[in-house]
């Protein structure tokens, strides 16, 4: 079956290249384009793509009100974050060696957290509140003497919650600590001030706003200053933080998709508000299906929705002609439900009954009426073939219930 | 995902058709009910078996298989998959199925093993409860 047959609703996962950002990134790769290295100094080929990468620099510093000199290019929001957090730490080591996040970061931040366990340092994993929020009071209470850096996502993944990155910076700031933000998810969904927002470090991602995969950047603020180590080495590009050749079609890509977020973030917004609404009011009207995260506190393009007595990656695969994701992991080794979820403090079996609904700016109005149409039959057809369900009707408490565990 | 084709299809025909393939259940208080249930909502997969027996010479035959299961595609194309091996078996004849014919049917990949191991299970147990009754 040709993929365009399948309803894509996975857009926190990943966004088609908006057309118009792939015929800009096709004009710097042949020989009739631009394809010189921005790094050539001595001839035309090099200055063009300089050009082109500077002009991508101001788009994506434009969009979050940054200067351009504070955008370092990564590969990638994975690689950002890790420059990020790994950068401060093994910088300012000697200043101290705690680390505050949280257990609902994404794993590009988690595992470099990890890592610098593994080097010395002291990390401290915050749990969320039950809304999937980390507040600027658990970062407080966490603070020590010796906190050299914050990290906390701005729009967590997963559940699409919104974090308060003014009040958490506010605290950061007071005890001279660095703040980093994983904003992967935030460009071209929310407003975001650099030049008023108390935040050091911000990592950002191409593909989840129309551009390219294999792109991202790091802001690094200059006033005051954020001093990191570098990662990679080989001939100092970017100004030292991030050596290797920029990839100017990349980044054209990712400056044109962050103009154009910046230009469409209000149409996109009002559509998908209206898409969230519809999806929301009808999907509630299936029995004992719950909202994980805190609703009046998150962004309208991620909808994480658990429907109780029924698991998660079976509704996935009942809902084949839908590309979703499951909050469930049983589809990798491990058959742990989501640590997002868990963290929570939601039921195992809520948390491997939860499916993620994401929208975006080419998602229809037929979209979801045909999401919604199938999701209803497939609930209730598993809801048919589950035992859980019938012992429910039966008026069982399950929590009572003395399982035969294998 | 990793699904053999065999899984899926097993999935969405028992899905789209449940009564053919045995979804359902027994008064589980019938004296020739037995019934079998394994696993738990917390590790994601939860079997009910149910076999109706009736004596045949010195055994008793299975004659009518109902099931019910929740859990990933693959649990219930197992548990699907292994009521259509039961009908019609005598009791010893099905006491001796093993995981692994389920394995081997469905080409299940190897982090799924578990759901052919909980289909297993749920069988004995429901012989057990049929035996315990007679």
């Amino acid at each position: 079956m040709s993929t365009q047959s399948t309803i894509y609703l996975d857009y926190a996962s990943t966004t088609p290249v908006d057309p118009r950002v792939a015929s800009k990134m096709m004009q710097y790769l042949t020989p009739d384009g631009e394809f010189g290295n921005p790094a050539s100094r001595s001839h035309r080929y090099g200055w063009k793509a300089d050009d082109a990468v500077e002009e991508a620099r101001s788009h994506v510093a434009n969009l979050v009100n940054c200067d351009p000199r504070e955008i370092v290019w990564t590969s990638g929001a994975t690689e950002a974050d890790n420059l990020a957090i790994k950068g401060v730490a093994r910088f300012y080591k000697s200043k101290g060696n705690h680390i505050i996040t949280s257990k609902i970061e994404h794993k590009a931040v988690l595992d470099p957290c990890r890592q610098l366990e593994r080097e010395g340092f002291e990390v401290t994993y915050l749990d969320p509140n039950e809304g999937g929020i980390i507040t600027a009071e658990a970062i407080k209470n966490a603070m020590q003497e010796n906190t050299i850096l914050v990290s906390v996502m701005h729009i967590n993944n997963e559940l699409g919650t919104l974090n308060n990155l003014e009040e958490i910076g506010k605290i950061t700031r007071e005890a001279g600590a660095f703040f980093h933000v994983d904003a992967a998810q935030s460009t071209g969904k929310v407003d975001i001030d650099l030049s008023k927002l108390p935040v050091d470090l911000m990592s950002f991602s191409a593909h989840k706003t129309y551009g390219p995969k294999g792109i991202g950047a790091l802001f690094v603020r200059r006033k005051p200053r954020v001093r990191i180590e570098a990662l990679i080495h080989g001939g100092g590009h970017e100004r030292g933080m991030r050596s290797g050749t920029l990839p100017t079609h990349q980044i054209v890509g990712m400056g044109e998709a962050f103009k154009i977020a910046k230009e469409e973030m209000e149409s996109d917004h009002l559509k998908i508000k209206a898409y969230h609404e519809q999806f929301l009011k009808e999907a509630m009207k299936i029995e004992h299906a719950y909202i994980n995260g805190d609703l009046n506190n998150k962004v309208p393009n991620i909808l994480n929705i658990s429907f109780n007595f029924v698991e998660g990656e079976s509704l996935i695969m009942g809902l084949k002609d839908i590309a979703v994701s499951s909050g469930s992991a049983c589809t990798s080794a491990s058959l742990e439900p989501s640590y997002v979820l868990r963290a929570l403090g939601r039921k195992d079996e809520l948390a491997h009954s939860s499916i993620r609904f994401s929208f975006g700016r080419f998602t229809s109005d037929e979209d979801i009426e045909n999401t919604l149409s199938i999701l209803n039959k497939v609930v209730d057809r598993l809801r048919e073939l589950s035992p859980l369900w019938e012992m429910h009707l039966d008026g069982i408490d399950l929590d009572t219930v003395k399982w035969n565990t294998h | 995902m990793a699904y053999s084709k065999k899984v899926v299809d097993k999935f969405e025909n028992t899905l789209e058709n449940p009564q053919a393939f045995n979804v359902g259940r027994f008064d589980p208080k019938e004296e020739n009910v037995g019934t079998g249930m394994v696993g738990a909502p917390a590790c994601g997969d939860v079997m009910k078996l149910q076999i109706k027996c009736e004596p045949k010479g010195n055994t008793h035959i299975i004659k009518d298989v109902k099931f019910k299961t929740y859990g990933c595609g693959s649990a219930i194309a197992s548990s699907s998959e292994l009521v259509e091996m039961l009908i019609g078996k005598t009791l010893e004849e099905a006491k001796e199925i093993k995981n692994k014919e389920i394995v081997d049917a469905l080409e299940l990949p190897p982090i799924k093993i578990h759901c052919s191991v909980l289909a297993e299970d749920s069988i004995k147990q429901a012989i057990e409860d049929y035996e315990s009754k007679q």
